[in-house]
């Protein structure tokens, strides 16, 4: 890097002062709060297979993601949505739930070794006319010495029978199985794609 | 700069209450959040935005209680999203008002109540309007809000 020079009235007597970095020797500027916003994805016009959120920094002590999510899928009012983290698939990760459909059908979830973590029907759908809308906490994602707990709450409600459901709410549970820290999240749809408006933003929270 | 997850109001109650509400919100936020313990006879208590009394909410709610886990959809006049309790039973909630403020989407509330001694509960809303949210009114089922309940609006930025 082309160095950063630095001219006071000082470098008459004593020079400039060189500088590895654009810094210059100031400290960097630290956003204010311990609850920060990391990134933000906002499907535009055009939908999205996917959502991802990458290189995620290492500076925080557990992450919160926010999601209003769609799909674009006929017949049906919710979509279904794959999670997963760092790329990674196989059995790398469990998962279990309660559900409740508002039709007496309320019930439990799970499996012990999944290919992703997912909240069940867990997607509004442009049939259905609206969004869900899913707060999902990842702790301590940077830890290497344990596994990553993923805990989230969902739901979506359109308003009467479409495809036979009136919408779904979750309080879901998972586990990343691997002690890697965290650098990348994924949100997949599996019925369609994303609608435009659909968003993930992700956040950062620290510890003292 | 702003700081991310920020407190817009509070209201603790010095009387019994019928209504607290938040009015005048700002539209510069993603996410609404509310905080809230609501003291007063055991059961649900509803929200109503930018003063719509129409049939434009419908809930699923999901409880457990006891051994019982249940759930329900109903399409009504307002949205559900806790239980208030009294004060010695630890009643609270946290309710979350997704993209709020976006003109082209309807919005969905989802919120979280528990009542310390009885139950857990979870409900999402939709309220059937693609207005920006620019009020939010919360009530008991009937009578009032005991002194002592407090509500805590904040507002979430994303980048």
């Amino acid at each position: 890097m082309t160095p950063v020079y630095k001219l006071s009235a000082n470098s008459v007597k004593n020079g400039r002062t060189n500088y590895g970095s654009m810094l210059a020797g100031n400290t960097a500027y630290e956003l204010p709060g311990d609850y920060q916003s990391i990134s933000t994805v906002t499907v535009g016009s055009g939908g999205a297979a996917n959502i991802e959120l990458t290189s995620i920094p290492s500076t925080y002590t557990h992450l919160q993601l926010r999601c209003f999510l769609q799909a674009n899928r006929a017949t049906f009012g919710m979509g279904e949505f794959e999670m997963t983290v760092n790329g990674a698939g196989g059995t790398n990760y469990s998962r279990h739930g309660i559900v409740g459909y508002g039709s007496g059908g309320a019930g439990y979830w799970g499996n012990a070794d999944a290919a992703y973590i997912y909240a069940d029907r867990g997607l509004g759908t442009n049939t259905g006319g609206t969004y869900a809308a899913l707060v999902i906490d990842i702790l301590d994602y940077k830890d290497t010495n344990k596994y990553k707990t993923v805990r989230g709450i969902q739901g979506v409600d359109f308003n009467g029978l479409v495809g036979g459901y009136t919408g779904a709410t979750n309080v879901f549970s998972g586990a990343y199985k691997s002690t890697s820290a965290i650098t990348s999240i994924k949100f997949v749809s599996v019925y369609g794609n994303f609608t435009q408006y659909s968003q993930v933003a992700l956040y950062g929270i620290k510890a003292a | 700069m702003a700081i991310t997850y920020e407190p817009i109001a509070t209201t603790t109650l010095g009387s019994a209450a019928a209504t607290v509400t938040f009015s005048s919100i700002s539209g510069s936020y993603t996410d609404l959040v509310l905080v809230d313990q609501a003291f007063g006879v055991a059961s649900h208590y509803f929200v109503r935005v930018n003063s719509d009394t129409g049939s434009n909410y419908s809930v699923i709610v999901l409880l457990g209680v006891g051994s019982v886990v249940a759930d329900q959809a109903t399409n009504q006049t307002s949205g559900q999203i806790s239980r208030s309790a009294a004060s010695t039973n630890s009643p609270s909630g946290i309710t979350h008002f997704m993209n709020y403020s976006n003109t082209t989407t309807y919005k969905t509330i989802l919120s979280r109540g528990n009542v310390g001694n009885s139950i857990v509960i979870q409900y999402v809303n939709s309220w059937r309007s693609n207005s920006a949210i620019t009020s939010i009114e919360v009530r008991p089922a009937s009578g009032n809000f005991d002194t002592g309940s407090t509500f805590t609006l904040y507002g979430i930025k994303a980048a």
